[in-house]
């Protein structure tokens, strides 16, 4: 039997273009295609071969960096057509060997992370003047068609043969994870006993009836298939504005220090290993640029640019690498006029770069919201949880603030906390914190521009707790040992029902109901006894089912 | 009203059988139109002397008389129920073998179905176009032979499709008639067969090595927990062997013609025969494209269907243990440029052990090819490739391999590929020998003539009336 909870593996989340081995981005004008073309032998892990284009996680940073790539590199891109180098099979979804010898852990975080990437799909195409066309030339299964859901328009091949399918549950005893479930039903609206059948056929459903469903959106036999992206990449492209090319180009993120000591530019990480505690730290610089031409020269050194790319590196490297690290302890400094100054930048329209920054700030701020860890604020002396900062603070599950008059610390508000960078449910985090007290909102955002002292910020319900020096060492530390000490899967669970209150979308549903149902059959001995059938596939064995239903 | 016993010779009571019947008479149409229009057209006019079965009894499965093609009675068979049979394999074994598809893997038997039933149309367009380059009648009788057989496994797999798989069944079953061998749109499932065979040595070939992979499947599928199914592939595969029969023998004569060349001192060339060499490099071409329609060697879905008890292995009552679950097997793999050794479980490994019943099979032909050379006093062995060479799937596939299945560079392989494989020059050669020869008990120069005729009828015999 494959050993389960294999060691950590040493993941980077940074990669380019050159060194993609799974991936081929062209572009000519504004179409851009991404080939995937996923090598038998690079997988991550050494035990799994990539057959038929599937994928771990290795593959799946290389697709979210050309996601991100071609929002910021290629603003002039308006069609992104998603296709497959293999003959017959356009993708097969999750390598299940590499599931299978996974730990639960990462199984879970493998899964939230293409989860986030099939929304920056989406994201893109909400925001980045950009569509995207699954161009299925074969096959696509599981995650494949999960892939291919999250682009605009799906074109199938019409061979007699290519399908697209749902094989987890009738094959695997698990399910659809990567939004597969939710986007069926809720973007794609089919009807649900169709949705039912589907999920349930292991082979899939090809052709003209995989039309009239609504699983795809055009057929085209072999003979005219080139023509035919062609002509929808074409005419997708031509129903957005056109985009000058003057990309900027994503210089890499550089780390040093070692193990527990992460330093990048911008952003800090220290590792307590014994009190499995990060500090976390984010720093605004002096001096930054005024104007959105000044932001655009600065390209991908724009700090707040580069500061955020920095963070979510970190935030994704705590993820999987460091999965003993159970709380953070989150401090934003450095100057509140550059942050004054750079709010107003983010938040005002016209300039493409610009809204692209704050659409990846966005993103960035999500990545905590959906992290697995536990965060608290610390708004001590010589912080500065100001606009896009306060979000940081408010992203966090609690916020202690040191109100002392003799250490003054203040916390400013911008109008990067009126909206700018909604979460997954679609309002502010202010909003969503006074999900019962609008009020609170607005008396919040009348002091944008401000910055507020420790007491006023208290009054105004942005503090969890908010002790005097005297009391702040020891509040701290108990808090930080107490939230230490608790179950980290109750934690787990907890935080990502608080964190979310108010509207639903399609996000949160991923989130909070499909992945939260994923993980559960991920522990199960349906799926990972020794008979469980995500154990038993490609083994001599078939799986053993418990019958009762819970 | 259709009298079906009459128009479709049959052992499952197709005259109250309402669900078939209707499944029929909308498929039965089509299939002749298919077989009008990608059949081998030129010849629905022609009386042709054929075998039908009409029943499966001893003097039923072989009646003898002229037929037009598309007249032909195209029948369903089983064969006869075994009172009491169990399953003899996987998970299930020992229990009531399944006179309905079982549920759970209603999904896996119906792919196991179509992709056998969707070679057998596909072959018969492979070769529509042969009747107009037959060495004799006697030739042009047995393609024809061949082909009214695989319309028939059509129909036998078409039963199954329509009787046991609702809708879903009958969609499959007009799907069959909708791929097309070689077409760029919707080409048939299997690579192989959508091979172009568009000469008489290349027919041969695929009746001896790609109607081969044939018989194994049929044998492995004869096993099979659900009953109908195992039924109908034993009834198909005495048909199956006919067609092997004309496969090893028209091989055996074309290298009959040439070896009484060459032992009379003539170059085969001059006298409008195939050379040795050429018909080794077909030889090694199509026996290596029939390796490939085993699968890949490591299979979780071979797996899959030997522990359900869907698939079994070719002749499995030969096996003492039926499980399959705690032995192994050892697969050469590819890694890192060199070749080693992995053990999977057997049960993964079950398409390996179905080409290893190939392998053997094919080198008793081989045998009767080198005897046949031997005869004529000559020193050339004809041989089969490797099984890693020439592969397009498994795990040889994206790699190079001599005949021999040692590991070799691309520009090695390049450099020997003309040697190894049809030229297109070889290829040409062949097509230029493909005259039509319809005077009765005449043959082409490139082919002697079989040893004894049909049905105990003479070589001479007016085998197709044209």
């Amino acid at each position: 039997m494959a050993a389960t909870a294999a060691p950590a593996p040493i993941t980077s989340f940074q990669t380019s273009p050159t060194e993609y081995k799974h991936w081929t981005l062209t572009v000519e004008g504004d179409i851009a295609t991404l080939l995937m073309h996923v090598q038998l032998e690079e997988g991550q892990g050494d035990n799994y071969e990539l057959k038929l284009n599937s994928y771990d996680l290795g593959v799946d940073i290389e697709l979210n960096d050309a996601i991100q790539r071609l929002r910021f590199e290629h603003p002039e891109v308006r069609t992104v057509v998603i296709t497959g180098g293999l003959d017959r099979v356009f993708c097969a979804g999750a390598n299940i060997m590499m599931l299978r010898s996974s730990s639960h852990a990462f199984k879970v975080n493998f899964c939230k992370y293409t989860n986030e990437t099939r929304l920056a799909i989406e994201d893109a195409s909400e925001h980045s003047n950009k569509r995207f066309l699954a161009a299925l030339n074969g096959t696509a299964s599981g995650g494949g068609y999960e892939l291919a859901i999250a682009c605009d328009e799906i074109l199938l091949v019409d061979d007699r043969n290519s399908a697209v399918s749902y094989p987890e549950v009738p094959l695997l005893g698990v399910l659809p994870g990567t939004g597969g479930l939710t986007r069926i039903t809720d973007k794609r609206k089919l009807r649900r006993d169709r949705c039912d059948v589907f999920s349930t056929i292991a082979e899939g459903i090809k052709g003209k009836r995989a039309l009239e469903w609504g699983l795809i959106d055009a057929l085209a036999p072999l003979s005219q298939w080139e023509d035919k992206v062609t002509e929808m990449s074409r005419r997708m492209a031509d129903e957005l504005p056109e985009r000058a090319a003057d990309g900027v180009s994503l210089e890499k993120i550089e780390r040093s220090g070692d193990d527990d000591n992460w330093n990048y530019e911008y952003v800090t990480c220290e590792i307590d290993a014994s009190s499995r505690t990060a500090e976390l730290t984010i720093t605004a610089p002096e001096a930054c640029p005024k104007d959105a031409d000044a932001a655009r020269a600065e390209a991908s050194s724009w700090w707040i640019l580069r500061a955020m790319r920095e963070l979510d590196d970190a935030l994704l490297n705590l993820r999987i690498n460091r999965l003993d690290v159970s709380l953070v302890l989150l401090r934003a400094k450095g100057s509140v006029e550059t942050l004054q100054t750079t709010d107003a930048l983010l938040a005002a329209d016209g300039n493409w770069f610009v809204e692209e920054t704050r659409h990846l700030v966005r993103r960035t701020l999500k990545r905590v919201d959906n992290s697995a860890k536990s965060f608290y604020a610390v708004a001590d002396q010589g912080t500065s949880f100001t606009g896009t900062f306060l979000e940081l603070a408010l992203a966090c599950d609690r916020i202690y603030l040191l109100n002392d008059p003799d250490f003054p610390v203040e916390v400013g508000v911008t109008t990067a906390n009126g909206g700018i960078f909604p979460m997954a449910n679609g309002i502010s985090r202010l909003e969503t914190r006074f999900l019962g007290t609008p009020e609170a909102v607005t008396a919040v955002l009348e002091k944008s521009g401000e910055t507020l002292d420790a007491d006023t910020a208290d009054e105004l319900g942005l503090a969890t707790y908010a002790p005097d020096e005297l009391d702040w060492e020891d509040e701290l530390r108990l808090a930080i040992e107490e939230r230490a000490s608790f179950s980290p899967d109750a934690l787990t669970g907890m935080e990502s029902n608080l964190r979310f209150a108010g509207p639903e979308t399609m996000e949160t549903k991923i989130f909070g109901r499909l992945s939260a149902w994923q993980n559960w059959i991920f522990q199960r001995p349906n799926a990972v006894g020794e008979r469980g059938a995500l154990q038993c596939y490609g083994t001599p064995n078939s799986p053993e089912f418990n019958y009762d239903r819970t | 009203m259709i009298d079906y016993s009459q128009k479709i010779p049959n052992n499952v009571d197709l005259s109250h059988d309402k669900r078939l019947q209707r499944a029929l008479e909308k498929w039965q149409p089509d299939y002749i139109d298919w077989w009008r229009s990608m059949g081998p057209t030129d010849f629905n006019e022609k009386e042709i002397y054929l075998r039908t079965a009409v029943s499966v009894e001893k003097n039923g499965w072989a009646q003898f008389d002229y037929v037009q093609m598309p007249d032909y009675r195209w029948g369903i068979f089983l064969q006869p129920a075994e009172a009491g049979r169990t399953i003899g394999f996987g998970d299930h074994q020992g229990q009531e073998a399944w006179q309905e598809v079982p549920g759970e893997y209603r999904n896996w038997l119906r792919r196991l179905i179509v992709t056998q039933a969707d070679t057998e149309p596909a072959s018969v367009e492979q070769q529509r176009l042969l009747g107009h380059t037959a060495p004799s009648l006697y030739d042009l009788r047995n393609l024809f032979q061949v082909n009214v057989e695989e319309g028939r496994h059509l129909w036998a797999m078409v039963y199954l499709l329509h009787s046991y798989f609702g809708r879903d069944g009958r969609e499959e079953a007009s799907e069959l008639l909708e791929r097309r061998s070689g077409n760029a749109d919707h080409p048939r499932i299997l690579g192989t067969f959508n091979e172009p065979c568009e000469d008489w040595l290349s027919f041969f070939c695929f009746a001896m090595f790609t109607d081969r992979d044939g018989k194994f499947q049929l044998l492995s599928l004869a096993e099979s927990g659900f009953d109908p199914l195992a039924r109908t592939c034993r009834f198909m595969l005495t048909e199956e062997a006919h067609h092997l029969f004309v496969g090893q023998t028209g091989v055996g004569r074309v290298i009959k013609r040439t070896a009484e060349l060459l032992a009379e001192g003539k170059d085969p060339r001059e006298e409008g025969a195939i050379p040795f060499e050429v018909i080794q490099k077909y030889i090694h071409f199509w026996c290596s494209s029939s390796n490939d329609l085993y699968g890949a060697e490591v299979s979780s879905n071979g797996a899959n269907f030997f522990r359900s008890g869907i698939k079994g292995r070719a002749y499995e009552d030969r096996y003492e243990d039926h499980q399959a679950l705690n032995d192994s097997y050892e697969i050469t793999q590819v890694e890192g440029g060199r070749l080693t050794t992995e053990e999977v479980p057997l049960r993964n490994a079950m398409n390996e052990v179905l080409r290893d019943e190939f392998v053997k099979d094919n080198l008793k032909g081989v045998e009767y090819w080198n005897r046949i050379v031997e005869k004529a006093g000559l020193e050339y062995r004809f041989r089969l490739p490797h099984r890693r060479f020439n592969r397009s799937i498994g795990v040889y596939a994206n790699h190079h391999f001599d005949l021999d299945g040692n590991i070799i560079d691309a520009a090695a392989f390049e450099a020997k590929k003309h040697e190894w494989l049809p030229t297109d020059e070889d290829r040409e050669y062949v097509k230029s020998l493909m005259q039509k020869v319809t005077e009765q008990g005449k043959y082409a120069a490139w082919i002697s003539p079989p040893p004894k005729g049909v049905n105990g009828q003479p070589i001479d015999f007016e085998y197709v009336r044209l």
